[in-house]
């Protein structure tokens, strides 16, 4: 400990120095003071807090937990969580990311940079998966699950076999393809050393030429937020520069559609809203918990949980195509009915609802939280 | 040609009486600039949760952006944590972890700096040619901001940090995502702020309230939004955003990793796409930004003809270090068509690199760190347009 003090105290003599210089320099600002010792400040975090907190897993394995998890079982939960983005074998949905394959594609044109192909440590994987996923029920998975669902991925890169076991024991044998591909930081010797350099100020080249005109033009709507389309235009009718100037002056130079802003009208003022519409207004607050696994809305459509249109009045289990857990099932054929108390009494607790629902949300526990997330839904009928 | 009923004639404004204080008790711009926002492009990410949108760079002038309009990047979406509830451990190599409420920050000795916050994704789509028409869209990715916070190295001394160089701070939010990123002892002891105000208000939701990281010069994504621990570590952590991430694949497959500083970088910001010349030929003031994220610009060079000839554009003001800096030319435009570009230098003597020169080192696969001279063709109607040049 005193070694570290005495090296703390050589660094703060360093920030001083640093900082008078900058006086003389002009700046007068100088840093915050350090004093002797510390301020006392804070308390002591508790073992179990660091435990809760501090999960983080190393590239060499420190921070697994115990617990294991084999292919197959990692194909179920990675079916029930993850596939809705990912894909089923992990090749990707929409613009989520690919998780699997892309082998020898890092020198290509686009490369696929998947867990197989790019990532270097298993240990990022489990780390990941365990503390950020699945999207919108983040830290809900167990050890098991994610040493089950982090096989998997392994499995379906090819990198282990069907009966492959992931364990703390097991880890540090599977072998990251990319594990090498990775150069720390050298642009200081390839790059900085030739790009620092007093540059060119005339006659630095003979002619420029435009190679290629803007892709995309942005156009922003009445309505607001931005829209890209293609832009026709080719560089065929645009001059070349000389330093003695352009090439020529196109008499009607094409022009692309640009965005120019546009004189806004001044904003209609919103009504405040009152009772039962603050009541909705505070629903849409609360749906936020929500929205990472279900759509409400006009074309919504089913994402990890079913959309939610017309939700309350609708027999339970009823949406097309989404893969309902067997309680949902059950009661789809009893022909059981979402009311607004059943509705409330499943968002209130809803494991002890439905035992085995797939739905990982911990549910509502304010009375008035609980109120305008149906004021919301009732919002959105079929 | 007559005289201007503006002036000759009563208005409205004169002589009614306007609305009185408080009639916003946190004001907004006025209406007449509502078009000043932040804007994304929807097709780049797979959901608005997990995005980013851009800072309207094109509208503003001087170097501070408005809270409201600097853009935002969330991971799994932006939280609301109370000050109340908030925590921050620190943990791992050190004498005695601890806990801190907002309170207790709130006694630690602060400073105040000026910095830009720059995504390493910015002008990122441009590798494989011109592609976005709007200079929001090419370079929007970054802020400006005064911080207020207190010095990283004070709360490592607090908890008996192990500071010696070949230790790390690993940082990771509240939110969803965590988003943990490993820093090297030396930098978390030389300028990194654990910041709670930004332009002298509370930080925004967007941007990490109550509490945020900032890491000056390096890219967005190591500045932790919604902190809630710092771990000393014997090595880096090596997380998704530090591996999977923020690396930068180069042309034989190889990439680089633990790219952390932002190089210099600048773009004229006006005329741009958005912003195209309206009053034709006479006075026209060019206008941009530079920074760097190795110290203080000190030298900004304009081209008018795709960089056959540069001349020295003014600054604004003297750069701060690790922040933007403002630069103008102001000429007499005959009417011809130009090809605007700019060039910052930096006290290190770095030189921004063409495209071409990024190209020859990197590839085009790096999706990252593209800080390359862009290129604006203005026509003799005055709209711009991104191009690409020989």
């Amino acid at each position: 400990e005193a070694a570290r003090a005495a090296e703390l105290e050589v660094k703060v003599a360093e920030i001083q120095v640093a900082a008078q210089s900058r006086v003389a320099a002009g700046s007068i600002a100088e840093p915050a003071p350090q004093i002797e010792g510390r301020y006392g400040l804070g308390r002591a975090a508790l073992t179990e807090e660091i435990a809760a907190w501090d999960v983080d897993v190393l590239p060499d394995g420190r921070g697994l937990p115990e617990g294991s998890g084999d292919v197959w079982t990692g194909e179920e939960v990675f079916v029930d969580y993850c596939a809705s983005c990912h894909g089923d074998f992990a090749e990707g949905v929409d613009n989520w990311p690919v998780l699997a394959g892309g082998f020898d594609t890092l020198a290509d044109k686009d490369p696929v940079k998947t867990v197989g192909s790019y990532w270097p440590y298993l240990s990022t994987v489990y780390d990941y998966v365990h503390r950020s996923m699945p999207f919108g029920a983040a830290g809900t998975l167990t050890a098991d699950e994610t040493y089950a669902i982090v096989a998997y991925i392994l499995y379906s890169n090819d990198l282990v076999d069907d009966d492959f076991v992931l364990s703390r024991e097991t880890f540090m044998d599977v072998e990251m393809p990319n594990a090498d591909g990775f150069v720390v930081d050298d642009r200081a010797d390839t790059e900085y050393s030739e790009w620092r350099t007093e540059p060119c100020m005339e006659n630095c080249k003979e002619e420029v030429q435009i190679k290629m005109r803007s892709v995309f033009l942005v156009e922003t709507p009445p309505e607001g937020g931005s829209n890209s389309v293609m832009n026709p235009a080719t560089v065929d009718d645009l001059p070349s520069f000389t330093a003695q100037g352009p090439s020529f002056i196109p008499t009607a130079a094409p022009a692309p559609d640009v965005a120019v802003e546009p004189a806004a009208d001044p904003a209609p003022t919103p009504a405040e809203p009152a009772g039962e519409d603050a009541l909705i207004a505070q629903g849409e607050k609360v749906f936020r918990k929500c929205k990472a696994c279900h759509a409400v809305g006009d074309g919504a459509k089913n994402k990890v949980g079913p959309h939610l249109n017309g939700v309350i009045g609708r027999t339970f289990g009823a949406v097309n195509g989404f893969k309902y857990s067997d309680g949902f099932v059950e009661a789809n054929a009893e022909g059981k009915t979402w009311t607004v108390e059943e509705m409330t009494a499943f968002l209130a607790n809803p494991k002890s609802y439905m035992a085995g629902t797939k739905m990982a949300f911990a549910g509502l526990k304010k009375e008035e939280d609980l109120a305008a997330i149906v004021a919301y839904l009732l919002s959105f009928p079929e | 040609n007559g005289p201007d009923p503006l002036i000759t004639e009563l208005q409205d404004w004169a002589s009614y009486t306007g609305v009185g204080v408080d009639e916003t008790p946190y004001g907004m711009p006025i209406s007449f600039e509502s078009h000043v926002v932040r804007r994304n492009v929807e097709w780049l990410t797979a959901s608005p949760i997990s995005s980013i949108n851009f800072t309207p760079i094109h509208a503003l002038d001087g170097t501070i952006t408005p809270q409201g309009c600097a853009f935002e990047r969330h991971h799994s979406g932006a939280i609301e944590l109370s000050k109340q509830d908030f925590r921050l451990m620190i943990n791992g190599l050190v004498d005695q972890p601890l806990v801190f409420t907002y309170d207790d920050l709130m006694r630690f000795p602060r400073e105040n700096h000026v910095y830009f916050c720059e995504c390493a994704a910015n002008t990122g789509m441009e590798w494989a040619g011109a592609q976005l028409n709007g200079v929001q869209f090419t370079h929007g990715m970054i802020h400006n901001m005064e911080y207020t916070g207190v010095p990283l190295r004070t709360l490592l001394q607090e908890a008996g940090a192990d500071i010696s160089t070949d230790k790390w701070v690993y940082v990771e939010g509240a939110d969803a995502s965590s988003n943990g990123r490993s820093i090297p002892m030396d930098k978390a002891l030389d300028d990194v702020l654990v910041a709670f105000k930004a332009n002298g208000e509370a930080l925004r939701m967007e941007h990490g309230y109550p509490v945020r990281l900032v890491v000056p010069g390096w890219e967005g994504n190591m500045w932790v939004k919604w902190l809630r621990r710092i771990e000393v570590t014997d090595m880096a952590v090596e997380s998704r955003e530090e591996t999977s991430k923020y690396t930068d694949v180069l042309e034989d497959g190889t990439a680089r990793k633990w790219t952390w500083e932002m190089d210099a970088k600048s773009v004229i910001t006006s005329p741009s796409p958005q912003m195209p010349i309206t009053h034709g030929a006479g006075p026209l003031v060019i206008s941009g930004l530079a920074w760097s994220g190795h110290g203080q610009i000190t030298r900004v060079d304009v081209s008018k003809d795709g960089g056959i000839t540069w001349e020295t554009a003014r600054l604004g003001k003297q750069g701060d270090t690790k922040a933007l800096t403002r630069f103008y030319v102001d000429m007499d435009w005959d009417g011809a068509p130009m090809l605007l570009q700019s060039r910052a230098i930096d006290d290190t003597g770095y030189v921004q690199p063409t495209k071409e020169q990024l190209r020859e080192k990197r590839g085009e696969n790096s999706v990252y760190h593209n800080n390359c001279i862009q290129t604006w063709y203005v026509n003799a109607q005055g709209i711009a347009e991104n191009v690409e040049v020989s």
